[in-house]
């Protein structure tokens, strides 16, 4: 009986079997190459290069929106005051903590005070407004997410602080973005 | 209700094509013989008008597609150069623009009707289902249309909203690029929403063959709930249902012109004349007036949610603003089991009535939240509001069928209609009917 019932099935199962994974096979083929195109084509991915920028005419307490891979990034040049009360804050005022001294840079011997963080808020994306009175940082327009001077998230619903670029100081009036310190 | 058929092709050809294609048969079954409650009001008229609103969204939209240029440098100009030496354009564009308002206007209308006359309960699930199906599919098409002009609204509103999917966990960021087609939003974006605003119209010209399909042979709601019970209780669709439907179109289409040739502009934002600027976020940016309510949703969570006294956050406020959105309309789906009530008509609902009401204040009251900034008392009343929205749903919809005591009901429709009609029209059978079309 077992004899039979094995030389019932092996035949005719194995063939469904073959034709159900050949089928699997033949709409996965179908289906990548559908899904593929929907991803950033490789000029788009070409665009990733680095950008270098001027930076001799940013004053302190000055920021510039630059363009690095179609997204904004903020150039922001603190000011000393900013600077230590970015410092100074405590942890308490942040749903994303990382220290000040993280998030400001510059170049090599000059006195670290720049903030080049990415422009879109971390919630939906819009660009965050600068607000111009006190040592407040940015609000989002959008949904009113609130960032200190160098990008650190004080109120939500944005949950992270704004992202930091790969980036470097070429020189004291150069800054390239898109490339870090390492290289990479 | 689909009763076998009384269709008798008189003239050769139509017996030829009766044995062969019975269109006719199909057409005459449908929209001619198909009975219809007696008691229809005129909320019940908003069906036949969003069919007309589909069909005119899909020829101006066609024709206006001949002018558009799907290019990030050259939409915005395209469709200004439409609106302004294009013959007729302006009437063309705006009659769209105002179009797709209008027949939101009308969709809200549609929805309301069915909370309020229980449209949803046995046997008409699978036709709410696709109502709320319906519904997405605009809501998607809406917003790629709005994308094409290519302004600032459109820019950054479609930076918001791809941005909702990249609130999934570990695969949102790739998610998002997959849709938009780069980095940011750009011309791969406009693209593809061109494509799709153009594909989608016809997928939901699909869902509403099915909408109407499953209508048919669950027949209509009407205003008492009760169910067609002898031939007494219904009338022909034609001429009855037609006539009243193309007047209700007629009032319809008369405010839409009101706002299509005296205030065109009245129902967009003044930014969308500003070309789409990546570097600038407009400073006050909301949605349609239409998509209002789930913004105020999506607003109202500010807040992580997390395990209680500990620093564990289960859902960021991100996430928790997205879920709570998509949940605003999810719950839609499941209304059918929600209401625990086999009293279909809110009429003879006195507590559900109430409820009701408080409900579609509420959901204005949502819509004019989503219109406010972010910031001081809008966002605890976006929260005490959001929090009644899924309340009433959740809660408040499955007791009420268990503790409400419903009014007695009339045995039939046709004994409902004699007892209005021999009461001087006193009784106080329907509130909404009361003032029909003052909202349309």
């Amino acid at each position: 009986m077992s004899e039979a019932h094995a030389s019932d099935v092996t035949r005719r199962d194995f063939l469904y079997i073959a034709t159900g994974a050949a089928g699997a096979v033949a709409v996965g083929g179908i289906v990548w190459p559908l899904v593929s195109q929907m991803g950033p084509n490789e000029r788009e991915k070409a665009a990733g290069a680095p950008v270098e920028i001027d930076i001799s005419a940013v004053e302190p307490g000055m920021l510039i929106t630059v363009i690095w891979r179609g997204k904004p990034y903020f150039v922001r040049h603190l000011t000393d005051e900013e600077v230590a009360s970015a410092t100074d804050a405590p942890e308490a005022d942040f749903r994303d903590y990382a220290s000040a001294d993280s998030r400001i840079s510059a170049a090599e011997g000059a006195d670290p005070k720049w903030a080049i963080v990415g422009a879109n808020c971390t919630h939906l994306g819009c660009v965050p407004t600068k607000i111009d009175t006190g040592l407040e940082g940015w609000i989002c327009p959008c949904h009113g997410s609130k960032f200190d001077v160098t990008g650190r998230v004080m109120k939500g619903p944005a949950p992270t602080n704004l992202p930091l670029p790969p980036y470097s100081f070429a020189s004291e009036e150069k800054l390239v973005i898109g490339l870090d310190k390492a290289g990479a | 209700m689909s009763g076998h058929s009384t269709y008798k092709p008189t003239t050769g050809l139509g017996k030829f094509m009766d044995e062969r294609l019975p269109i006719v048969r199909l057409v005459h079954d449908s929209f001619v013989s198909f009975p219809v409650p007696r008691n229809l009001n005129n909320w019940y008229t908003f069906g036949g008008i969003l069919m007309i609103m589909l069909v005119s969204q899909i020829i101006t939209g066609i024709v206006i597609a001949m002018h558009y240029t799907p290019e990030a440098t050259m939409a915005f100009d395209s469709v200004h150069l439409l609106r302004r030496d294009v013959s007729y354009g302006n009437t063309l564009q705006v009659w769209h623009a105002v179009g797709a308002s209008m027949f939101f206007v009308a969709v809200y209308i549609h929805i309301f009707r069915g909370l309020y006359y229980g449209s949803y309960k046995a046997p008409r699930e699978v036709l709410w289902i696709l109502g709320v199906v319906i519904y997405l599919l605009m809501m998607a098409t809406a917003f790629m249309g709005y994308v094409l002009p290519w302004g600032q609204m459109s820019y950054w509103g479609a930076q918001v909203i791809t941005s909702f999917f990249s609130a999934i966990p570990l695969v949102g960021e790739t998610v998002r690029e997959y849709l938009l087609g780069g980095y940011a939003v750009g011309n791969a974006t406009l693209n593809r929403f061109f494509s799709l605003h153009y594909l989608l119209p016809f997928m939901i010209a699909g869902i509403v063959i099915l909408h109407v399909w499953t209508l048919h042979v669950t027949g209509q709601t009407n205003p008492t709930g009760v169910e067609v019970k002898s031939k007494q209780d219904v009338i022909p669709f034609t001429p009855y249902a037609t006539v009243k439907d193309a007047f209700a179109m007629v009032v319809f289409m008369i405010i839409m012109c009101y706002f299509v040739f005296y205030m065109p502009d009245y129902l967009g934002h003044a930014d969308n004349y500003i070309k789409a600027d990546p570097l600038t976020t407009p400073a006050h940016i909301v949605p349609e007036w239409y998509f209002l309510p789930f913004y105020a949703v999506l607003r109202a969570v500010d807040f992580n949610i997390g395990i209680p006294f500990t620093d564990i956050v289960l859902i960021d406020s991100k996430l928790g603003g997205v879920l709570a959105m998509f949940g605003a309309i999810a719950v839609l789906f499941f209304v059918p089991w929600l209401d625990t009530s086999d009293v279909k008509s809110a009429n003879y609902r006195p507590t559900y009535k109430i409820f009701f009401w408080i409900f579609a204040i509420n959901a204005v009251f949502l819509g004019y939240l989503g219109s406010r900034p972010a910031e001081g008392i809008w966002i605890p009343l976006m929260k005490a509001s959001t929090f009644w929205y899924f309340l009433h749903f959740i809660v408040i919809m499955p007791l009420l069928g268990w503790f409400e005591k419903p009014l007695p009901r009339p045995a039939s429709i046709t004994d409902a209609v004699l007892s209005k009609a021999s009461s001087g029209g006193a009784s106080q059978i329907d509130g909404a009917a009361a003032e029909p079309q003052s909202k349309g």
